[in-house]
């Protein structure tokens, strides 16, 4: 394969796995929440948890379709663009990949159709039980794609056959590989957080205009509270993640430190422009001795630098260190937010504060853009390996494809998914702008045969929203 | 080992024929429908199992990948270009399900895009087919024929012939799940969609023998085999007379037996080969701790369960869709 065709397969990937990325690490979370709200709303009876539950799930639809169609993709470009790879390594990731289809994919596709079409067909638990199924299957889901990238990282438990092919040889080693755990609880704390922020935002924007204010308050209270927890223990566990890329893939942690030579005691680059021509850094702020501390918890350690390993065995410095930068600012703002958010809440003084609830309604991408950056870093920063230290990014290509090949696909992948993330964000925008609309009253509504199917009316040609909303009623 | 996956991917590939067959031929029969009540009583019709169904096509990939990623490394990079395009259209086929509800003025647009990318996965699911019937560009188990080496006249055919059929098992599924005009319209697009699948069958056997296609000296080896086409030569005789007399079921299962005996016809050509003739199942597989790996939590737990709970899906959704179902 020519430079060109490998470089824009490159660029597909990653572009189409970080389209995809977006919407699990949204519905990830969102199940979780629906699992709440319906609990809630089955123990406690208060029509407020059951107004969030369907308005939510009304999105989470949006989000989980987008989510699905967008990942069947990235299964198969692993056989069209990466064909080495899956031939060799197939024996591994494809286990790995294929318990993710098998255990998670089709809980959440098969019971996501009694959540959405089965309320009134069910019983109570068993709708409840559906709920918690299709949570469980975005969390495992979750689960075996970290795993399957984990063994990419730091690949554990085979050995290489003469034909090249990866054979597995301890399977219990693989799925207990010593990098997954925190990876995946960083991604699963993430994937929560994310959401968090994106109900807490909504609750904020329903404030500032004025409506549904019984909701808004729930969410706001509930998303941020929860937030308060979880950002705190992401950032620990994010240093945790920190350690095991430092025990084990030096290049990258020296690529995201911006470290191009061996320093002892090691200074802490703040920020810098990473120059890869000089193998120095431009315009650079660090703090002395505090490169030690985080690297290996103590003021005298030697940290590795990028010039210490082949310029063929570096990764690219620009993208790690501005990735990985960009994520702990959010996570930072995001912890100011949720701690201070979350204090006015418990006050009561949340919607005396319009600029909070601004900074909240305006802090919805941010769990977004960490878990993206989060990804970048992760990413760029194990190149120039697609297996860490055995298989190059440039032997697992397809051997055959041609540049014009990859541009067309390419282009074809560009423009539907701009167009269906267009139309996506649209209609998550105007379900959200709807709000939590009141479900029609049982017997009335669904089953009544007169409902006229003109659809004009409403805004939205959901039926739901022909019903009178019952939000100025208090729970 | 290597016989329960090969019967389990076996299963799942017939599956995924069968159940997103019918609801690509539903999406295709869009086309077809004179008002948007019609469109929504045929979309209610699929709306519970549509992405359920879709799901079997990821379960095919992953056995591939898990138990034979040399097939899976060879097939998908040697179609490449249409396998892109199979899976934009059924992106499309599948956002478009979602969007058309939140929208007035571009739901047309998205119905559009609903009949485009159920048209096009079918059609690429066919030509795929169509193009190992006849053989692909192989030496020494790598893909040789470059950006259009799967391409054919025969290949074109069986893309065509799919889409019929495809259409004949969603018509029949309209027939049993709706009532009123839209069942109408299924009792009288059935004869036709019948005559036109068992016309494509009678052009790819003729053309089969015309290109002296290798499947068909197995044929001429073992003239058993032909108990298959029997099958299928049967059930479209049952299925005349279920349309004659409006029966609503039995026109469905008919399709179903169809494609079950279409299914065994291409099974027995190709076996023992994966990719016929250059890669055999024994040369595809992967090494036995693998098979053993996916076995013991994916075969022996969740593809039962899987069954099972797909099963209780259709259970629940049984019958006759309501009127005023109209979520979609």
């Amino acid at each position: 394969m020519d430079a060109t065709a490998l470089l824009l397969s490159r660029i597909q990937f990653a572009s189409t796995v970080s389209f995809h990325i977006i919407f699990p690490a949204f519905t990830i979370g969102l199940a979780a929440w629906l699992c709440v709200l319906e609990a809630l709303w089955l123990t406690t009876e208060k029509p407020v948890y059951r107004r969030l539950s369907d308005f939510w799930r009304s999105i989470f639809a949006v989000a989980f379709g987008l989510g699905v169609v967008s990942g069947i993709v990235m299964a198969f470009q692993f056989g069209t663009n990466w064909s080495e790879l899956s031939r060799r390594t197939g024996a591994i990731q494809g286990p790995l990949l294929g318990y993710e289809s098998f255990t998670a994919f089709a809980l959440e596709a098969s019971f996501f159709g009694v959540t959405m079409f089965g309320r009134n067909r069910v019983p109570k638990w068993f709708y409840l039980f559906s709920c918690l199924m299709v949570a469980l299957g975005t969390t495992l889901s979750a689960f075996w794609i970290t795993l399957n990238n984990s063994w990419m990282q730091w690949p554990v438990g085979y050995r290489i056959l003469p034909s090249g092919v990866f054979e597995p040889t301890d399977w219990s080693a693989i799925i207990f590989n010593r990098v997954v755990w925190v990876r995946f609880s960083h991604m699963l704390l993430a994937a929560y957080i994310t959401s968090a922020f994106c109900v807490a935002a909504t609750g904020a924007w329903h404030l500032l205009r004025g409506q549904f204010k019984v909701e808004a308050r729930t969410m706001i209270g509930m998303a941020l509270g929860l937030a308060a927890v979880l950002v705190p223990m992401q950032l620990a566990i994010g240093h945790l993640v920190g350690d095991y890329v430092h025990d084990l893939q030096p290049t990258k942690f020296a690529a995201i430190e911006a470290r191009w030579e061996d320093e002892q005691p090691a200074s802490e680059v703040l920020i810098a422009w990473p120059n890869e021509e000089t193998e120095s850094n431009d315009y650079a702020i660090s703090i002395p001795y505090l490169g030690s501390l985080i690297g290996s918890m103590s003021l005298t350690s030697k940290e590795v630098g990028l010039k210490s390993f082949p310029v063929a065995d570096r990764p690219p410095v620009l993208i790690p260190f501005f990735a990985f930068r960009v994520m702990v600012g959010c996570g930072l703002l995001m912890l100011i937010l949720a701690w201070y958010g979350g204090f006015q809440v418990a006050r009561h003084r949340i919607e005396q504060r319009r600029w909070l609830l601004w900074a909240i309604f305006l802090s919805f991408p941010l769990g977004f853009i960490a878990t993206l950056t989060g990804w970048f870093t992760a990413e760029v920063g194990r190149q120039p390996w697609t297996v860490f230290g055995q298989i190059r990014t440039a032997d697992a290509a397809t051997p055959f494809l041609t540049t014009s090949q990859v541009a067309t696909t390419l282009i074809i992948f560009a423009v539907v998914y701009s167009v269906i993330f267009a139309a996506g964000t649209v209609f998550i925008y105007r379900l959200l702008r709807r709000g939590p609309v009141a479900v029609p009253p049982l017997g009335i509504g669904k089953t009544n045969p007169k409902r006229p199917l003109s659809m004009s009316g409403n805004g939205l040609g959901d039926p739901e929203a022909q019903t009178i909303p019952l939000t100025k009623v208090e729970p | 080992m290597i016989e329960f996956w090969t019967g389990a991917l076996a299963l799942t590939i017939f599956l995924y024929v069968l159940l997103d067959g019918f609801d690509l031929g539903v999406g295709m029969l869009l086309a077809l429908a004179p008002d948007e009540k019609r469109r929504r009583d045929m979309l209610a019709a699929i709306a519970p199992v549509w992405d359920g169904n879709e799901t079997w096509l990821v379960l095919n990939a992953a056995i591939l990948f898990g138990i034979f990623p040399l097939v899976y490394a060879t097939l998908l990079s040697a179609f490449y270009l249409p396998l892109v395009v199979m899976l934009t259209g059924l992106i499309l086929r599948g956002v478009s399900f979602e969007f058309r509800k939140n929208s007035i003025r571009s739901r047309r647009l998205w119905d559009f895009c609903f009949i485009l990318g159920s048209l096009v996965a079918a059609f690429i699911q066919g030509m795929t087919v169509g193009a190992l019937v006849k053989g692909l560009p192989i030496v020494d188990g790598s893909y040789v024929g470059g950006v259009f080496g799967w391409f054919s006249p025969f290949a074109l055919l069986c893309g065509i012939g799919l889409c019929l059929g495809y259409a004949l098992l969603g018509a029949g599924w309209l027939a049993y799940k709706t009532r009123g005009d839209v069942q109408v319209l299924a009792f009288r697009l059935l004869p036709q969609l019948l005559a036109g699948v068992l016309a494509f069958l009678v052009a790819a056997f003729t053309a089969a023998l015309f290109l002296h296609l290798r499947v068909m000296d197995r044929w001429l080896e073992q003239p058993i085999l032909f108990v298959f086409p029997l099958i299928g030569a049967l059930a479209c005789w049952v299925m005349v007379g279920a349309i004659w007399r409006r029966r609503e079921f039995a026109p469905f299962l008919c399709g179903v037996t169809i494609f079950a005996a279409a299914f065994g016809t291409l099974a027995v050509s190709f076996y023992p080969y994966m990719i016929p003739f250059s890669i055999t199942i024994a040369e595809a597989a992967a090494p036995r701790s693998s098979q053993t790996f996916l076995f013991w939590g994916a075969g022996l737990v969740v593809l039962p369960v899987t069954l099972a709970y797909t099963l209780v899906v259709y259970f629940l959704f049984r019958g006759k869709v309501a009127e005023d179902d109209s979520s979609y």
